[in-house]
């Protein structure tokens, strides 16, 4: 008995590690550690074989992680060209990852802006329009059917040619891409609601405007969230793609641009690393923003 | 109040036309509880339906109030109370109950004060901020029937409201009923497939059977308004619920 009460916060603390999140989250962020230095070894090998014969084992491998321009950098070499570029490097210098990413996030919220107000506005077309539905569904497929890749050229020079540079042509294609899943989400979330709930509606002869503001749009709103969270990780996409074809002035696009003229795969590495973050940080604030959106509106927990 | 004359309503499916009805007359008077009673399939809901103009009959001619049901549901002549709650998640009980008042353009003061009198009307003080996940079947289906008089309709029209809910819930309920129609002389049009239920609650039962739905028997009820759930024990409402139960039978209700 009270060796068992000895033991249970132990095996509680141990239970709570295991069972928690912390844990297959720390195992997981390891194994990739692990796997990205041994491929590291692999591939940087080639390099060294034949500048400097005759390595021992550890000098061979410490070679391997410490390349300048390596086929794939290690993680400590991609730190600490993060660390150099962010944390010792003034926020308004163009070495600035900071800078840099400033310059993308900025121009793939302001595309997420404009490709939800889009999005929404298609689904809402689409749910009281029956016609469009068919209509225009299949153009709004069709279009993301088309390589961004291809199609972003186009509208950074034609709407350079218009005058249009910089932050604007660059959110065009992230609102370019934003648009698809929320106009898809919400037009699942907006007819969502239950024959009865709608019938409902009907009993009080409420119009369209109030049929859509007091049900179809509260219940569609845990979809829009889910599609924002798509919408959102893409639109960075959109902006980094965006920044390709301009001769690459500034932004995460930028980087990995110059990075990959100059073989500095350090640089672009750090880069991608520096995209993947601020990916996942906007996802977690679409997040944070649905969860207390939810909240207010008396969801389940 | 309800006058039905011949309603007939067909669908067209790929194996041929259903007959939902089948030339249904009915007249309900202003402060009667009718009952529509009958197996699934015998078109009492879709009688409901027709009177609340959420489905338009093929043929025949139905006054609400002495207007067409499109022109009754237009100016909310009558609540309905469907089978599930059909409460709003993202709304506590009480803006639930404030909903058709939002919509029909009630002032703040006069929806707060409908909404009070309402929620004390089905005995869910105290519950005014619960959201409907947090209420029981029987709580929901009171907070719906609230929303449903909240506006003060001369009709109230309840698509077996009850049928999701034990006897023992059904019961109270059915009791609570019965004095709310007392209290306010609402005329009712009441959806159930249950005997006891339409016996008790009614002042008449429309028999129904199906295949096509039509009206078998229209039985009269005369108990006395205040009635208590004893009289279920009595010789006279065992004779009314037999000769429902000969009703249906006779319209092959039971037949396989």
């Amino acid at each position: 008995m009270t060796t068992e009460a000895r033991l249970a916060p132990a095996s509680g603390r141990l239970q709570s590690l295991v069972h928690g999140r912390s844990f297959p989250v720390a195992i997981i962020v390891l194994a990739i550690i692990l796997i990205w230095y041994l491929a590291a070894i692999r591939l940087n090998a080639s390099l060294i074989g034949e500048a400097a014969p005759g390595l021992g084992l550890r000098d061979f491998i410490g070679a391997t992680w410490s390349q300048e321009r390596p086929l794939l950098p290690a993680p400590h070499q991609v730190i600490a060209e993060l660390w150099k570029t962010v944390a010792e490097t003034s926020i308004t210098s163009k070495r600035s990852l900071l800078y840099h990413s400033w310059v993308t996030v900025s121009s793939a919220l302001l595309g997420f802006v404009f490709g939800s107000l889009l999005g929404i506005l298609l689904a809402v077309a689409i749910v009281h329009v029956k016609s469009l539905e068919k209509s225009l569904l299949p153009w709004i497929i069709a279009s993301q059917t088309v390589p961004i890749l291809a199609v972003a050229p186009i509208i950074i020079v034609a709407l350079g040619s218009l005058g249009l540079v910089g932050l604007v042509p660059k959110s065009i294609i992230s609102a370019y891409l934003c648009f698809f899943p929320v106009t898809i989400g919400m037009v699942k979330g907006l007819t969502s609601p239950d024959p009865i709930e709608l019938d409902l509606m009907r009993t009080y002869s409420a119009d369209l405007w109030q049929t859509l503001w007091k049900l179809r749009w509260p219940a569609a709103l845990p979809f829009l969230f889910a599609s924002f969270k798509v919408a959102i990780a893409i639109s960075l996409v959109g902006a980094i793609v965006g920044e390709l074809p301009t001769g690459a002035q500034a932004g995460l696009g930028a980087r990995l641009l110059v990075g990959s003229y100059y073989g500095q795969t350090v640089q672009i590495w750090a880069a991608l690393v520096a995209a993947a973050t601020v990916a996942a940080a906007m996802v977690s604030l679409v997040g944070l923003a649905e969860r207390l959106t939810l909240s207010e509106m008396g969801v389940k927990p | 109040m309800i006058a039905a004359n011949n309603v007939s309503l067909t669908f067209a499916t790929a194996d041929g036309p259903v007959y939902a009805l089948s030339d249904v007359s009915l007249s309900v008077n202003e402060g009667e509880f009718v009952s529509l009673i009958g197996p699934s399939g015998c078109g009492k809901t879709t009688l409901l339906r027709i009177i609340a103009d959420l489905q338009k009959p093929s043929s025949g001619s139905i006054s609400v109030n002495g207007l067409s049901p499109e022109q009754a549901r237009l100016e909310r002549q009558y609540g309905y109370v469907f089978q599930a709650p059909a409460l709003y998640p993202w709304r506590t009980v009480e803006r639930n109950i404030r909903l058709p008042l939002e919509i029909m353009g009630f002032s703040r003061q006069e929806q707060s004060n409908r909404v009070a009198r309402n929620i004390e009307l089905v005995n869910l003080k105290g519950f005014e901020k619960k959201y409907p996940w947090q209420l029981s079947g029987g709580m929901q289906q009171r907070a719906s029937i609230a929303r449903a008089l909240s506006f003060d309709p001369r009709l109230l029209l309840m698509d077996e409201p009850f049928g999701a809910l034990d006897e023992i819930v059904r019961d109270s309920l059915n009791l609570q009923l019965l004095k709310l129609w007392h209290e306010t002389s609402k005329t009712v049009v009441f959806v159930t497939h249950s005997i006891p239920e339409a016996v008790f609650l009614s002042t008449r039962i429309v028999v129904m059977s199906p295949r096509p739905g039509r009206i078998i028997d229209i039985i009269d009820c005369r108990f006395p308004r205040d009635r208590s759930l004893e009289i279920r024990e009595t010789k006279e409402f065992l004779a009314v619920a037999h000769r429902v139960r000969e009703g249906l039978r006779a319209g092959h209700s039971y037949d396989d």
